[in-house]
């Protein structure tokens, strides 16, 4: 069975982790929380470098149970920790070709090659000393020593948390890049909202070493019942596809299934597939189609849901076409102005939309 | 050798002392080793007193320390009774009395600095190359050993001199007897007690110079072996 099922117990001095969820084993599932949830916990039972009770299942083939436990050597992944931990002591060759010489010449499915052209290393594959390398450097190359393993699932510890903003962004593309080229499901440790909506496809909600959800990221982060919904820069995701260039203004139209989106140029070919995030507090709700207004956006909804937020907002959960979702954050005021209520068609008008890739 | 006063038998002490002290640090390396990793690594309840164990000659006087020893691998000691019985005769007053004496008073002068440099390179390396497939004998040799190297260095010059100047050890376990026991120390303390303060000089201040010369030549060749190994 292609998907991974694991579930863990273990009890540290200051935690209890207590978690079971199954992804499936095809693209990238985060896991997800705030620190302490025991995420990198989690992460590293998976590993093998923790020691937990439990059971775990990779593509139909036990790495753990109640009677056996597969030594960290022997499990076909790669990890990559939140510090590029290259070895100091090699070069950069070196610490690259670490794992890849460790495995079968027959098991080799990634070539070296590949590796160093997909992540950019040309310029740093013969620099002697990692250190001299920056952080966004030395973290690529370590990426691409877990790759070299050709491993069946690759684990990631929050592989960005380390860096400087200009690292990330530089990292960021490579990521995505390794997500629609590779064939091989990620684990992404993550307490950053903003990298979970660009990179994943399925979450893992995890709170106090327990998993609370798991599930698709757009149902996920669409449903309020989970905290995600309730946080400072809650939202969802949408996949559209590049419909149309405006030269003019120099706008791009995104379609989607519920609609079209104006977006700032996108620099991409017709019918190329790019996520947008929305975020609920950049959604505001009209209940006829504004006159004379200055966004760009406005989309036909249905209300679905609306559920109380503190004392002054709600959020309204809305659905957009057949398939979409917005969330959209607004005042109690402004709620009982419109007389907006579950079931009612508005006009959702979107301020602004961030894309990713 | 008229002027300086030396005989053959110092010459002898000399290349006696060498072989002792290389013959000592090369077993310490090989013993040392697991002893450090594991004190670097073990949660065991009992390590405090394994360390303390391994820290005792620093503390204890070579005397007792020889005393003790003396009395071990003598007729009626356990140690002794077992060579006995093995046909390997006794091992007080022999160059491989000596040995096992000097093992033992280095001992913490090889273990501290490799564990301390194990217990430097930390976990996270180790899972690393776990995680790229080495198992745990490859990842000792690829990973820990050559991160440890400034360790290995240091726990070699200590250990190496430390032995080089064994004086009370020695004397309570081997004596004085020449070509098999009488090391450089023991040589210089005979002709001090003779009255030969000419050769004790020469034999001394080589030793000082051939200390200093050693250390010289390990920080420049080992300054960049140091810095190659951060």
């Amino acid at each position: 069975m292609s998907d991974i099922r694991a579930s863990f117990k273990m009890q540290l001095d200051s935690f209890a982790l207590d978690a079971s969820f199954t992804a499936p084993a095809v693209g990238v599932t985060a896991l997800f929380g705030p620190s302490g949830s025991g995420k990198t916990t989690l992460l590293r039972c998976i590993a093998g470098l923790e020691r937990a009770q439990g059971t775990l299942q990779v593509h139909g083939e036990t790495w753990q149970n109640d009677s056996d436990f597969m030594p960290v050597h022997k499990r076909p992944l790669g990890y990559v920790f939140q510090e590029a931990s290259l070895f100091p002591h090699l070069s950069v060759r070196a610490n690259l070709e670490y794992g890849f010489k460790r495995i079968l010449p027959s098991e080799r499915k990634v070539p070296l090659e590949q590796v160093v052209e997909w992540l950019g290393l040309i310029r740093l594959i013969d620099r002697k000393d990692p250190a001299q390398l920056s952080g966004g450097e030395r973290q690529r190359v370590a990426i691409g020593r877990a790759l070299l393993t050709s491993p069946r699932i690759l684990l990631m510890d929050e592989p960005l948390s380390a860096l400087d903003s200009n690292s990330k962004q530089e990292i960021l593309p490579y990521l995505e890049r390794l997500h629609r080229e590779l064939n091989i499901p990620v684990l992404y440790v993550s307490h950053a909202m903003d990298e979970v909506a660009r990179l994943a496809d399925h979450l893992v909600l995890l709170e106090k070493g327990r998993v609370i959800a798991s599930g698709a990221l757009h149902e996920t982060l669409a449903s309020l019942d989970l905290p995600t919904a309730h946080f400072d820069d809650a939202g969802t995701v949408l996949e559209a596809t590049v419909a149309q260039q405006d030269e003019k203004y120099h706008l791009t139209r995104l379609d989607f299934a519920g609609g079209q989106l104006w977006v700032g140029r996108v620099e991409q070919p017709f019918g190329t597939t790019v996520r947008a995030r929305v975020l609920a507090r950049d959604v505001s709700i009209a209940t006829q189609p504004p006159q004379g207004s200055s966004i760009n956006n406005i989309l036909n909804a249905r209300i679905e849901e609306i559920r109380d937020e503190g004392p002054d907002k709600v959020i309204v959960r809305m659905q957009v076409g057949d398939a979409h979702i917005l969330l959209s954050r607004i005042t109690r005021r402004s709620r009982d102005l419109l007389g907006l209520h579950a079931g009612m068609y508005v006009c959702a008008q979107v301020k602004s939309i961030a894309l990713m890739a | 050798m008229m002027e300086t006063g030396l005989n053959s038998d110092d010459l002898q002490a000399v290349w006696l002392t060498l072989k002792l002290a290389s013959v000592s640090t090369l077993l310490l390396l090989f013993i040392a080793t697991p002893l450090a990793w594991w004190l670097a690594h073990s949660n065991r309840w009992y390590k405090g007193m394994v360390a303390a164990t391994v820290a005792l000659p620093l503390v204890i006087p070579p005397t007792v320390l020889g005393f003790y020893l003396l009395l071990l691998m003598g007729p009626h000691g356990v140690v002794g009774e077992l060579t006995s019985a093995l046909n390997l005769g006794r091992l007080p007053f022999t160059f491989y009395g000596l040995v096992v004496g000097s093992v033992l008073f280095s001992l913490p002068f090889a273990v501290q600095p490799i564990q301390n440099a194990f217990e430097a390179i930390g976990k996270r390396p180790l899972e690393v190359a776990a995680t790229l497939r080495a198992s745990v004998w490859d990842r000792f040799v690829s990973v820990a050993l050559p991160l440890a190297r400034p360790g290995f260095l240091t726990a070699i010059i200590l250990a190496f001199a430390h032995t080089v100047g064994e004086f009370g050890v020695v004397l309570m376990l081997g004596g004085n007897i020449p070509g098999e026991t009488r090391v450089l120390s023991v040589a210089i303390y005979n002709h001090v007690e003779a009255m030969e303060y000419g050769a004790a000089h020469w034999l001394a201040g080589g030793m000082v110079l051939f200390s200093f010369i050693v250390l010289l030549s390990l920080y420049l060749v080992g300054g960049k072996l140091w810095r190659g190994a951060r």
